[in-house]
Formats: structure tokens, sequence, C-alpha cells
């Protein structure tokens, strides 16, 4: 399984979701966002606005498949089947 | 009455282990209280919410919202500082703001538990004030504009908005002409 977790270093709800990968032993790629600058960020922002226009935080993206916006706790554990 | 205040062992840690983020907290806490805001109980979860806000403090020059991705501008940022716009709104409708350090009265007394809210931010059209604003000239018969705070609403009849808004306590640059 392929997860990303774009997320913003500063911000509690994206913080439980990384507790909550931890916990649960799944392996993800993290991406920081706010410790992103100029075209790095553009570049990260424009992958993560493909899945959420919002560009909220935290994203997780499953499998080039799926996206969760926000810590929704039931619904990251139904796509992770944890 | 005492004026001793008694502080858990636990909460001596906290302030001992993260004294600038707990300084931070204490004073949101009592501001927040004495106009009648609620901080989130969760101590833990507000002390890493205080270490966002003085780190972007630091990054940027101001409080941005630590659950949103500042742009660095302040001019671009005002909405997202701290206490944002949207925090009554959210308040309102989902009993906290979007990152969960103010909540309602219910979350604070642990009769409900906060949950992940939709950003509001974008979502609504600029207030039409802008486009309206030659109409808007003259309403004060004082002769006075009238400004309100984007984030409280509060009102006030005078040349220039108050340095402090006196109720949230945000800054001058957040109020906008109401009249």
């Amino acid at each position: 399984m392929n997860v990303k977790l774009y997320a913003l270093s500063t911000c509690g709800w994206c913080k439980k979701t990384k507790q909550m990968l931890d916990t649960n032993g799944v392996e993800y790629d993290l991406v920081y966002v706010d410790l992103l600058e100029g075209d790095e960020r553009e570049a990260v922002l424009a992958e993560v606005r493909k899945w959420n226009p919002r560009t909220s935080f935290p994203t997780v993206v499953v499998n080039e498949s799926e996206s969760v916006a926000g810590f929704k706790e039931e619904r990251l554990r139904e796509l992770l089947g944890i | 009455m005492s004026a001793l205040r008694t502080v858990s062992p636990q909460d001596a840690e906290r302030a001992a282990r993260r004294p600038e983020a707990w300084a931070l907290y204490q004073r949101l806490k009592r501001e927040g209280e004495a106009a009648g805001y609620y901080l989130n109980p969760d101590v833990d979860f507000v002390l890493d919410l205080m270490d966002g806000l003085l780190t972007n403090e630091e990054r940027y020059g101001y409080r941005a919202c630590p659950c949103r991705l500042a742009d660095g501008v302040r001019g671009k940022d005002l909405d997202i500082i701290c206490p944002c716009d949207y925090r009554d709104p959210d308040l309102d409708a989902y009993g906290a703001c979007y990152c969960a350090l103010y909540v309602s009265e219910e979350i604070a007394f642990g009769r409900e538990a906060p949950q992940a809210i939709p950003e509001r931010r974008g979502s609504e059209p600029r207030a039409a004030e802008e486009d309206h604003e030659a109409e808007l000239v003259g309403w004060s018969k004082s002769g006075l504009p009238v400004w309100r705070c984007t984030v409280c609403g509060y009102l006030c009849a005078r040349p220039q908005p108050p340095l402090k808004c006196p109720i949230c306590k945000v800054d001058k640059d957040r109020f906008e002409r109401f009249a």
C-alpha cells in the first residue's frame, strides 16, 4: 500500500493523523508543506490540489486512488484496513 | 478567598518542560475566558498548538493559524491570524474552531468531544461592503465611521479603529469599515 501524508509541522490534527498511522504500523511518505519554499511548495500544492481542491491539511492519499481531507479517523481506518 | 491557585503536579511538570508554550496557553486562556471563550480541555493538544503559534510568530512575525498554510505576507494572512475570522462562525456551527483550540462550553467541560471540521476559509465570498462602500458612507449620524472587528463583531464609531480590539484583543488591521 502506498500512503502519502501531506501535513503542516505546526498542526494539531496533522499530528493526530501521524500518531494514528504510527501506532498502527502504517508506512507512509510524509511531506511537511509549511517547511517547503518557492517552486517546491508550489509543486506539492499542485499535487494536493488534485485530491483536495481546498488544499487543507492533513490530506492523506492512499494508492494514488483515494484521499481523505482532515483527521477523519473512521474513514482512514476503513481505507487503510486498520 | 485565598489568592493561591492550586497547580496540579502534572501542570507544574508541563509548565517546567514547555515554559513558552505554557505561558502563551495561560495568557490565551485568561483573555479568552474574560471575553467568554473557552480553550480545548486537552492541555497537551493545546500546548502543541501553542508551539505551532510560537513557531509561526517566529517565522512570519505574527501568530498565523497553525492548522492552515500561511503565505507569509501579513496582508494575505490577516483572516487566519489567531484568533481567525472563522473562529466564531465555526464555534457556532461545530462547537470548535478549525484547530479545535477554541471550543464550546459543552466541549470545554467534557460533555462533548471535539471533531475535525471542514475548512470554512475560501467557501464564502468576501463581505459585500467593498462593493457598496459608496452607499455606506455617511451612515453614521455623528459623521464618524463605524469600524467592525472581523473576528468578534465588536463595533465602534471613531476616526480610526482601536489598536487592539477591546473585546477579543486582535490587532487594528483586523477591523473593517462597517458604515
